[in-house]
């Protein structure tokens, strides 16, 4: 132990040797029970809390979101263990040095070598976690390749980002997706469009281009990977690639306005063939209601009547759109609810 | 003569006071004109207090609504508006300004000094936060903010937020920087100018180094929200387009919404630096007087505050990890926001062992200091986690990050504040606040605010995003938000002993006398409350602990005095 951290001499003090010894002890007695009481009252609550996942994230579907599940947690470790440390430090000095009778405060100033050393602890334990996370980057941040049952896709080169390099393999399915008040948009490349339900194949790599036409939002599935702005005027960029069908819950993360809390999202993931067949018939279906409403304005015009247009088959939809929870199960999306 | 006379010497106990004046009631112009530092500082503690309880309540009525899934409780306008409310508050009428009360109060007094430098343009900067308040709260009776407390574009922008809510915001912000930039301005001119002879800047106190470098910080940093948001109100009002990325039917597409959360954030990250730096000088004075032991690495301590200041005009971008920007941009802001950690590491970790070795007094004061050290150092970790990007974009805008501000502005400037109240209110009023009230208040609101935040982390974790006004019961955040709420009232229940205790003390309290702890400081030097010029010869400062050295001087003279008229009785 370096002399700074050594009990103050008490052997000056005249007579009265030992009293202060069996204060304290008495006091450690009176002590224990409740840190005992603590400790177990710590472990009875962290334990459960512990196993129900409390303090991690969301499991992930899609391996962007596992490897940042793993870095956190290596954080939350590396945290935890500061935590106890300063904790058990203040609590010990606290109830060991607690003023007595007799007791002599050491007059100690500092001690450079010990500062010293802390600091160096301190650069150490950050050191670490931005090398980890720089390890860690290139696979959460550059999409996966797609699998080889995957939605066969030629390369999209042409819309490649300069921030986000095309997957290894070219196949991807890239969606464009769009967040207005209050409800989110997604293109997809053959030109069918839907709202609030994105439909995905699985084993294959999805590229979202993020655009928003009024305010700022946040497109965020906690199991899809991180969170990420759709800002009016910017293009922003992400991915996931989901192995498992099922219907992944999300909603608007960045406050919009007042129907925030509303700006739900799901992504349905089916096997590559139901998505295909969802793809064209809704592409039809839109074709259809588009046909349908000029058809209607053209009448309308040849008789004279009013010029108010009557809503499109996506103004509709976008009316429709109501809040649900992570339990809805969105038409056509007939698989088990994602884990 | 007997030889009991030369035994019972009688050592006065060792006290300084510098006189005492009759002190007369002052009548409410002489409040409203006064520029006298000490009070201005009370005028700001009351009022920010009186914002910290508006504050507050907007808080309870918030997790009232979230207490239950699909709440109607608060309609999502009502919903949105407290909560900008709240933040704007908090963080620009109580946390910052608080600091502004006490410093004003006790750093003339710290440093020897008679007044401010300024008194005039000091009383200028009370009032004008008292006008930013007032422009803030006055649109209730019109239509509050609702673009929470960034307001930000292009939410806030006229197009989404057609009320003049935005415009009450930016007038507000706009006068209470202007009375921080003035605060600031005064308190490096004070600091740097009115030290008492033989304070070196290794004798200055901690809390004075603390208010230096937050003043820097103010004074380098808040123009740039002015700027911001004056940029804002041209937008809104006068046709410019710097956050408006297209106006529809003109073909401008040239604004950016990001420029204003570069701006935002050069100022509002270092805000959080100038909420927490006050709080941590308070905790450095605080620590030392009530373990008996001179603060552990005092040059480290005051070195790591300039540290934090410097790094934490560096680490704006944290904010924007979600935001279209390039990786390499991400990866110095994350390493700028973890080297951070050092120095506030060294505070926690000297501040511990100032405690190690000590004597250690459980005054209310000190366990609020220890409270600050015990519940911050969760907000420190949470941040770190924050700052590795990667993990930043599945937790950024949830509950988790509500949480980490809440241990940090809480659990770090909040109890400061408590521990700066209870530790100067003998000064300030000349009157004891209870010690059993305190404890009990102290306990309360440790474990208040405990329940009431803990749980967010995991709220956050399983996908709650912050400012959504209700959930469904499908999502399983029923039994967190449940939790977090009745925390928050017993929470409120431990703020309200304080106060209790306050307006009860102010009348019943004990009477304080100069220096009811055995400062280290001059403030304890005059009497409490100390008179209008504060000192009637400014002491020469010898170290970091002045009155230390007056009582050891006073102990000497008298034991020599005494001595030699012991001698003189055995002489005789």
């Amino acid at each position: 132990m370096p002399s700074a951290l050594r009990r103050p001499d008490r052997t000056q003090r005249p007579s009265r040797c030992a009293r202060p010894r069996l204060l304290r002890s008495a006091l450690a007695a009176r002590l224990a029970a409740p840190v005992a009481l603590g400790v177990l009252v710590a472990c009875a609550v962290l334990v459960p809390v512990a196993s129900a996942r409390a303090l991690l994230p969301q499991p992930g579907a899609s391996p962007n979101q596992s490897h940042t599940d793993s870095l956190y947690t290596v954080a939350l470790i590396m945290g935890f263990v500061v935590f106890l440390a300063v904790e058990i430090g203040l609590i010990v000095a606290l109830a060991r040095f607690r003023a007595r009778k007799d007791q002599v405060a050491a007059q100690i100033r500092g001690n450079t070598r010990l500062e010293t050393a802390w600091t160096a602890g301190a650069v150490v334990l950050v050191t670490v976690l931005t090398v980890l996370v720089f390890i860690q980057l290139s696979v959460i941040k550059n999409p996966a390749r797609s699998g080889p049952a995957g939605l066969a896709l030629a390369g999209d080169a042409e819309f490649a980002a300069l921030n986000q390099p095309a997957p290894p393999g070219g196949n991807a399915l890239r969606i464009h997706v769009n967040g207005q008040q209050f409800v989110w948009r997604y293109d997809y490349p053959n030109g069918a469009s839907s709202f609030e339900t994105m439909y995905v194949p699985v084993n294959t790599t999805v590229l979202l281009d993020l655009e928003a036409s009024d305010v700022a939002h946040q497109w965020w599935i906690p199991k899809l990977g991180g969170a990420i702005d759709a800002i009016p005027g910017y293009t922003n960029h992400t991915w996931f690639k989901i192995s498992k069908p099922g219907v992944y819950y999300g909603q608007c993360a960045l406050l919009c306005g007042q129907g925030h809390a509303n700006m739900v999202a799901h992504v349905c993931a089916v096997p590559v063939d139901q998505y295909q067949t969802w793809v064209d018939t809704q592409k039809a279906a839109i074709t259809q209601a588009n046909k349908d409403v000029s058809d209607e304005r053209a009448l309308q015009t040849r008789q004279g009547g009013s010029a108010a247009a009557p809503p499109t088959a996506h103004e509709l939809q976008l009316q429709l759109a109501e809040p649900v929870g992570p339990s809805y199960i969105p038409p056509g999306c007939n698989v088990t609810t994602a884990p | 003569m007997a030889a009991t006379d030369t035994t019972v010497v009688l050592k006065p106990r060792p006290q300084v006071v510098a006189h005492s004046v009759p002190r007369k009631r002052l009548s409410w112009i002489e409040w409203v004109t006064g520029t006298d530092h000490k009070r201005i500082g009370i005028l700001y503690l009351y009022l920010t207090f009186a914002f910290f309880v508006i504050g507050g309540v907007e808080a309870l009525l918030l997790r009232v609504q979230l207490g239950a899934p699909d709440n109607t409780f608060l309609t999502p306008q009502r919903y949105n508006e407290l909560f900008t409310l709240h933040g704007t508050t908090m963080i620009f009428l109580f946390i910052i300004p608080v600091f502004a009360g006490f410093a004003n109060y006790v750093i003339p007094l710290m440093i020897g000094a008679r007044d401010m430098a300024f008194p005039r343009v000091n009383a200028w900067s009370f009032w004008m936060l008292l006008f930013g308040g007032l422009v803030l709260y006055g649109s209730l009776f019109f239509n509050p903010p609702e673009a929470s407390w960034w307001n930000f574009p292009p939410l806030s922008s006229v197009q989404y937020s057609h009320s003049g809510g935005s415009d009450a915001f930016i007038v507000a912000i706009h006068l209470i920087g202007l009375s921080s930039i003035l605060g600031g301005i005064n308190f490096i001119a004070t600091i740097h100018n009115m030290r008492a002879p033989g304070m070196g800047w290794s004798r200055l106190p901690l809390f004075g180094w603390a208010m230096l470098v937050t003043s820097y910080l103010v004074v380098v940093a808040s123009p740039a929200l002015t700027a911001a948001l004056l940029m804002l109100l041209t937008d809104r009002h006068y046709g410019t387009h710097f956050f408006i990325p297209s106006v529809p039917g003109s073909g401008i597409r040239e604004g950016s919404a990001l420029l204003y959360q570069h701006l935002f954030w050069f100022y509002s990250h270092p805000a959080v630096y100038i909420m927490v730096l006050p709080a941590f000088g308070i905790v450095s004075e605080v620590l030392p007087v009530f373990a008996r032991k001179p603060i552990f690495g005092y040059k480290a301590i005051a070195a790591s505050t300039v540290a934090i200041a410097f790094l934490g005009m560096l680490v704006w971008g944290h904010h924007l990890f979600t935001w279209p920007i390039s990786t390499i941009v991400f990866a110095f802001f994350m390493i700028s926001s973890m080297l951070i950690a050092v120095p506030t590491g060294i505070k926690l970790i000297n501040w511990i062992a100032t405690l190690w070795q000590g004597a250690v007094e459980f005054r209310v004061a000190l366990m609020f200091a220890c409270g600050l050290i015990g519940t911050f150092v969760i907000g420190g970790i949470s941040g770190v986690m924050l700052a590795m990007f990667p993990v930043d974009w599945v937790l950024n805008d949830t509950y988790f990050l509500v949480a980490h501000i809440h241990y940090v502005l809480f659990g770090g400037s909040v109890f400061g504040v408590f521990a700066g109240l209870y530790y100067w209110f003998p000064k300030m009023s000349g009157r004891m606040l209870s010690e059993r009230l305190g404890k009990a208040s102290f306990w309360t609101i440790l474990i208040g605010f405990n329940v009431t935040f803990l749980v967010q982390h995991s709220l956050g974790l399983s996908g709650m995003p912050r400012r959504v006004y209700e959930y469904p019961a499908s999502a399983g955040w029923t039994g967190y938000n449940l939790v977090s709420t009745i925390g928050s009232f017993i929470l409120s229940a431990g703020i309200g002993l304080t106060l209790i205790n306050v307006v009860r003390s102010l009348r019943h309290g004990r009477v304080a006398g100069p220096d009811p702890w055995k400062g280290n400081t001059l403030e304890w030097f005059t009497p409490s409350p100390p008179p209008a010029n504060n000192f009637d010869a400014i002491p020469r400062v010898r170290s970091v602990e002045p009155m230390q050295d007056l009582r050891r001087a006073i102990q000497r003279d008298s034991e020599r005095v005494g001595g030699e008229a012991a001698r003189e009785t055995v002489s005789a």
